[in-house]
């Protein structure tokens, strides 16, 4: 009779090892061309300038930008946008979502414009942006936001729509009253689609980060990379740059943790 | 605790869902006293079901009304609770946050909630998976819950409509068997309605029968036997026998007057 309370546990550990395994694989033979590709580009009299591309100059930036405090000063900057960005879209997501999944005639009206609107790139809003906020935070802010709302709203939608009425006759059966609804049924239910939806808006907002903050504004890894370019310290470039798949795929990371706490559904993510 | 049932007075129920659909069934009259497990009996389509849930609150009837211990039913309450065929669990849920999730829509102190659903587990017998995942568990197994999650708000009355037709015939068998003897240890009323003959003669002290379209109620029968109630004891099966006839006289009923307008 036990073997029910088994099956949520064993190997994980087993399968935790052999899939950092891979990852380490994964990485250590994309470094490997890497340091390839820049002893090609030193060996190269044409594009020996470049070489500081290349691996071992890159590593060395890393000390260098970390003790003039640059890292994290921009990391810091292009974090506060990212999470203020997200932070609102969530906050506007979700509620409509909510709404879109819940009531027929708003998301009959909602759908087509909603498409309409997610289609149009983030950046595009660019000019827009300017003129309607006084400062260039308030813009990318807007950008970051615009670019993941629809992804937030549309998989709380989806989620909810997919949600079985019976939990919710279940529910006022047994005396749940509207607030109870919202708290203790609906985002239980749809927590795995929301956060799934949260994780590919987050991948969205990351790529709309940077190239918003190539205008404008004199803070953030954007900056930090254009600022590197026009001082000819391609080695510093290149070092933002893997900082930036560094915070990327760490706060990914994150999200895949917590897709998987709160996912009820079996089969994994 | 002994809770005491509920007098549950059925006057004059009508319903139709739509005000063009045709009449489900039409001035129903039904009395049930404190502690009675009442089976209503019927063919799919005779409006079993839609009483059931009339009788929770979830419907509302279009003339008539339901009264328990006097007072009308308007909505749903924790006091008249309802299974259905299916358990639905909540699968972001452990079976004892399942069995307690009505209390958590209360005003339960975090002790005797814990008391209650502890109760109510033991009651259904699935101590040893307080802590599974209900997705783990097998249809009984969560039939059970769904059952213990009702029990668990102590209803004067206790609905099922259908509640164990999805399960094999062994765990019907013994689900049925500890309804009964849960409903009258403890004296709540049941109301379930059901296809199966078995079920009525199992669980119930009286069975009606439905028939007809506009449904009413055509025939009753007093289920008069000892506890704890078996399959092969004879007595039982003279009674099932007996239902059975008059279950086939009921389906040959066609109604006496039909309804003014009632749209067919």
């Amino acid at each position: 009779m036990s073997y029910a309370v088994s099956l949520t546990g064993g190997g994980g550990f087993s399968r935790l090892m052999a899939r950092l395994g891979w990852a380490v694989g994964g990485i250590a033979i994309l470094t490997v061309l890497w340091l390839l590709a820049g002893y090609w580009l030193s060996i190269n009299p044409t594009t020996v300038t470049f070489s500081k591309f290349g691996l071992i100059p890159t590593l060395e930036a890393f000390p260098e930008l970390w003790g003039a405090g640059k890292i994290q000063n921009a990391s810091a900057a292009s974090g506060y946008r990212l999470g203020s960005g997200l932070l609102i879209a969530i906050a506007i997501g979700v509620p409509i979502g909510v709404l879109m999944g819940r009531i027929k005639w708003f998301n009959n009206y909602t759908n087509s414009p909603f498409q309409f609107l997610r289609m149009i790139s983030p950046l595009s809003w660019m000019p827009l942006a300017v003129l309607v906020f006084a400062t260039w935070n308030g813009s990318i802010i807007f950008l970051i936001a615009i670019a993941s709302v629809w992804p937030v709203m549309f998989a709380t939608a989806a989620g909810l729509a997919k949600v079985d009425p019976n939990w919710f006759k279940v529910a006022r059966n047994l005396g749940a009253k509207p607030w109870h609804m919202l708290t203790k049924m609906i985002m239980p239910a749809i927590m795995f689609d929301v956060l799934s939806g949260i994780r590919l808006a987050l991948g969205v907002a990351w790529i709309v980060l940077v190239p918003a903050e190539y205008l404008g504004v004199t803070s953030g890894l954007g900056y930090a990379i254009e600022d590197a370019r026009e001082t000819l310290s391609y080695n510093h470039l290149t070092a933002l740059v893997v900082t930036i798949g560094i915070i990327g795929y760490f706060l990914d990371s994150t999200l895949v943790v917590l897709i998987k706490r709160y996912s009820w559904h079996r089969g994994g993510v | 605790m002994a809770i005491r049932g509920t007098e549950i007075k059925i006057q004059g129920l009508t319903h139709r869902y739509t005000p063009r659909s045709p009449v489900t069934f039409n001035r129903v009259d039904l009395e049930s006293p404190p502690g009675e497990a009442l089976a209503i009996i019927g063919r799919s389509g005779c409006g079993k079901s839609t009483l059931l849930h009339i009788l929770a609150g979830l419907l509302r009837p279009t003339e008539g009304k339901v009264l328990l211990d006097g007072k009308s039913v308007e909505a749903p309450s924790p006091r008249w609770v309802m299974m259905f065929q299916a358990p639905h669990l909540f699968p972001w849920m452990t079976v004892s946050q399942n069995v307690g999730v009505g209390l958590s829509f209360g005003r339960w102190s975090k002790q005797e909630t814990e008391e209650r659903v502890t109760e109510a587990i033991n009651l259904v017998e699935l101590q040893d998976f307080s802590k599974s995942n209900v997705q783990d568990l097998s249809g009984g197994q969560q039939q059970r819950v769904a059952l213990a999650r009702s029990l668990v708000m102590e209803p004067e009355l206790l609905l099922l409509d259908e509640p164990f037709s999805a399960l094999d015939a062994f765990t019907r068998a013994s689900l049925q068997k500890d309804v009964r003897s849960i409903a009258k240890r403890k004296g709540f009323n049941i109301v379930f309605v059901t296809h199966d003959i078995d079920e009525a003669v199992i669980m119930g002290d009286r069975a009606v029968i439905m028939a007809g379209s506009p449904g009413n109620i055509v025939h009753e029968l007093d289920i008069d036997l000892p506890d704890p109630r078996e399959r092969t004891d004879p007595a039982v099966q003279a009674l099932r026998t007996r239902l059975m006839s008059t279950f086939q006289e009921a389906a040959n009923y066609k109604p006496a007057t039909a309804v003014a307008g009632a749209g067919r």
